[in-house]
């Protein structure tokens, strides 16, 4: 430590003087400053030439590295080096690995892919990938759905029917969910009488007298309700009309309503305003069969593989 | 006095060279078995074949793209990273206990900074010579001499560091596979940065930097130094008796031996009666010394000469000390060419030393420090010992669907959905049913999959659900889902679940 000299001692000034006596120290950068920013300097430079960095005209300068990717019309593309094309080299990547099993999915039938242990592993974590992408939007990230809005696909009814045929017709070509308003031709105390006649099917605290009366509206000519829903109320999955008996509700938010009036009320609301909202859109021409395929048994197997 | 920026000392200094003087004795005997062993381990464990079915036929093999660490006959999975979690609280214990016990053993000895530093002094020497010659070899102009020996030396340096690095990559993958194409420009990316990054660091620290790595990058030296007690061992200088009362003192005429010495190495005189004359003398010379209140130490300098720290240990304890022995070996071997006692230089306490009555040195061991460090020790050990002994074949991960909680289905039952996951950790396919207590029979549905086949290494994955009545569902919170192994039932594992229903409080 000895040779460590103090600073004042070596440091020397500008030489000039102000206001007769002030003057200042000069300090020069350490040298190890100075060569850190020097090797900095040859960093720019060795970099510029290999990665894009300088604006020139419309474009930019290049550098020498290049990525090759397949672009979505399967054309084989090289580009001077940029995150989108590495991303899209990535896509292609992964992709290229998923197809093996997207092939297997596409050569098997529905009960043998869910019933391979290791297909069955892809479907829930490829299938899971893709009801993200496209379907929980609307059903939820679980697919428990939204009431009032968009059917929950993990219980046990299924308004269209829940074979995996039947999934894979949805899924190619949607659904249309349609009940007139009934206010416009019925009076409010008939909407009300059938509505007590649906809580009575489903189990609910009704008005008897009025579920009688509603019962003969339902099955007459008058209201038609029939026609759609059966005469046991119980639905037709051919049309999408759902089974007014159970206890699942998509359309009146009976489970959420406090009290029987306000469940009775529910039942009201959906009778006299009708339904014009439940469209589910086609998905063949959207996304690939085998991807239609693996979202079918995903759907399948989300309600309890009924 | 005011101080100001100009007062400040400048906070840089250049590495005075140091150029050590090899020795020979106890602890150097030590060091070298230690340096053999452990490069003998560290450079040939990933050659060692080890007969696998389904994995590289290496014995230490970290597999990091299949995920897993394959360790002799034991595969370690990512779910197993308790296990490394105890293997560094065991290392840092160790290092504690050890500290606390005999000060810094583990910088002086298994260090691989001080291993390495001393296998690459160990090429210098052979190279350029014993000290005085390597001094004389700084010195000298940049004539062929120099330039050659100098370039010989780096070069063989810079092979070592290239090959260490080359052995660290070969734990990552096949190493007979991996060299080939290394170097036909076949291996990953990772393999090539790698190994040039471990051959410049080593050539750098081992080579070029040194003690300063010691000194000033490492943190373990500093925080060592803060575990010594006054009972610790430490390799200490006997001040008291090498100092004396006036201070050491080099041999002279009328001091020491050297007279003597000089008269009594007559050619042709019998060995055992040399050896009775020296040590005759010695006493005499001793006595002498003593008389006049001159120390033991001859100051000869050797300590200095043999420190790769390049530090004076009669200056006491110090920082930059990584207590490796060698300035006990330099001194005794000097204390016996004199016939002095030997031990001028000793491992001894801080204690003992300055007690008025110094007894010999012992390890004090009954200090409340020593006996927890030892305890939580034997404690993590035996836990990771019995952790790694009775791990299952099998892990398992079951998780309750949460989107949604609970399910109202058409008759009013409610029905939950768990993920069950089961990793197989055996070597060979296994067979797993899945059962359930706590629920009514029938309750749970398990698909397609109520047994599922896995193979070695790989995952599979069986979606569960339970649908109770809502009656069943008001008195059941939970049930247990049970995984057993087929044919090994005294591994079943069984896994606590909930199960929600509605209008229930989370």
């Amino acid at each position: 430590m000895s040779d460590q000299k103090l600073q004042s001692q070596t440091v020397q000034t500008t030489g000039h003087a102000w206001d007769g006596d002030l003057q200042e120290y000069n300090n020069p950068l350490p040298t190890w400053w100075v060569y850190t920013f020097y090797a900095t300097v040859v960093f720019a430079i060795v970099y510029w030439t290999i990665y894009p960095s300088w604006p020139f005209g419309k474009g930019w300068i290049g550098g020498v590295t290049n990525v090759t990717y397949v672009n979505s019309e399967g054309e084989t593309k090289t580009h001077s080096w940029n995150t989108r094309a590495l991303l899209l080299a990535d896509l292609n990547e992964a992709a290229a690995a998923q197809k093996p099993y997207f092939d297997k999915v596409a050569s098997m039938s529905y009960e043998q892919v869910a019933k391979d242990p290791e297909m069955n592993g892809f479907i829930l974590s490829a299938g899971k990938a893709l009801f993200a992408d496209n379907c929980a939007p609307c059903h939820q990230a679980g697919g428990q759905g939204v009431v009032g809005f968009f059917p929950n696909l993990t219980d046990d009814d299924w308004l269209y029917g829940g074979s995996f045929d039947k999934i894979h017709e949805t899924l190619m070509q949607g659904r249309r969910g349609y009940m007139p308003a009934f206010s416009e031709v019925l009076a409010a105390d008939q909407i009300d009488q059938l509505a007590n006649y649906v809580a009575s099917k489903a189990g609910i605290a009704h008005d008897a007298g009025k579920a009688r009366a509603g019962d003969a509206l339902f099955h007459s000519e008058t209201a038609a309700c029939f026609y759609c829903h059966g005469g046991d109320a119980k639905g037709r999955q051919d049309i999408g009309a759902p089974n007014l008996t159970d206890k699942v509700w998509l359309w009146a938010d009976v489970p959420a309503a406090q009290g029987d009036e306000a469940k009775v009320a529910a039942i009201r609301n959906v009778i006299s305003g009708g339904l014009n909202k439940g469209v589910m859109p086609a998905w063949a021409g959207r996304l690939s069969p085998e991807q239609i395929k693996v979202l079918t048994v995903y759907v399948h197997e989300l309600g309890g593989g009924l | 006095m005011q101080q100001g920026l100009e007062d400040q000392v400048a906070l840089y200094q250049k590495r005075i060279p140091i150029f050590t003087r090899s020795v020979k004795g106890a602890f150097r005997r030590f060091k070298t078995s230690v340096l053999v062993l452990a490069y003998a381990i560290y450079f040939l464990l990933p050659w060692l074949p080890w007969s696998r079915l389904d994995a590289p036929s290496q014995a230490l093999l970290f597999d990091l793209p299949g995920r897993r660490f394959l360790i002799f006959g034991l595969t370690v999975y990512p779910q197993d990273v308790i296990w490394l979690a105890l293997l560094l609280f065991i290392a840092a214990i160790l290092l504690f206990f050890v500290t606390g016990l005999v000060g810094r053993a583990f910088c002086g000895y298994f260090c691989f900074q001080t291993l390495w530093t001393d296998f690459f002094i160990w090429i210098e020497h052979r190279i350029q010579g014993e000290r005085p010659a390597r001094v004389r070899l700084y010195r000298q102009s940049w004539d062929r001499e120099k330039i050659l020996k100098l370039g010989a030396t780096h070069a063989a340096w810079l092979l070592v560091s290239f090959w260490t690095g080359m052995t660290f990559v070969a734990y990552f993958a096949y190493a007979p596979e991996l060299v080939v194409d290394f170097f036909t420009g076949q291996a990953a990316a990772a393999a090539y940065i790698t190994v040039a990054i471990l051959t410049f660091s080593t050539y750098a620290a081992a080579g070029l930097m040194r003690e300063q790595i010691c000194t000033y990058v490492c943190p373990y030296g500093r925080f060592q130094s803060v575990m010594y007690e006054p009972e610790t061992l430490a390799v200490h200088y006997d001040a008291r008796r090498g100092e004396g009362i006036q201070g050491r003192a080099v041999v002279r005429a009328g001091r020491g031996i050297a007279l003597e010495r000089r008269k009594s190495a007559q050619p042709g005189e019998p060995q055992a009666e040399r050896r009775r004359m020296v040590l005759t003398q010695s006493e005499r010379a001793l006595t002498e010394r003593r008389a006049q209140g001159i120390g033991d130490c001859v100051d000869c300098g050797l300590c200095v000469q043999v420190c790769p720290v390049g530090i004076d240990i009669r200056d006491g304890l110090q920082y930059k000390c990584i207590s490796c022995g060698l300035c006990i070996d330099a001194c005794n071997t000097i204390m016996d060419s004199f016939g002095f006692p030997r031990d001028l230089i000793r491992y001894d306490s801080e204690k003992n030393l300055a007690s008025t009555q110094p007894g010999r040195p012992a390890l004090h061991w009954k200090r409340l420090k020593i006996v927890g460090y030892g305890a939580a020790l034997i404690l993590m050990s035996g836990y990771l010992a019995y952790s790694v002994a009775t791990r299952g074949s099998f892990d398992r991960a079951v998780t309750q669907i949460r989107q949604p909680l609970y399910v109202v289905l058409s008759n009013g039952d409610i029905r939950n959905r768990y993920q069950v996951r089961i990793t197989n950790k055996a070597g060979q396919d296994q067979r797993y049913r899945i059962s359930a207590t706590g629920i009514p029979p029938h309750a749970l549905d398990l698909g397609n999959f109520s047994e599922i086949t896995i193979k070695p290494g790989h995952s599979g994955l069986v979606q569960a659900s339970v649908r109770l009545t809502p009656d069943e569902a008001q008195t059941i919170q939970g049930f247990e889902l049970i995984i057993t192994p087929q044919g090994r039932p005294e591994e079943a594992r069984t896994e606590f679940v909930r199960f929600d229903r509605p209008g229930a409080k989370p």
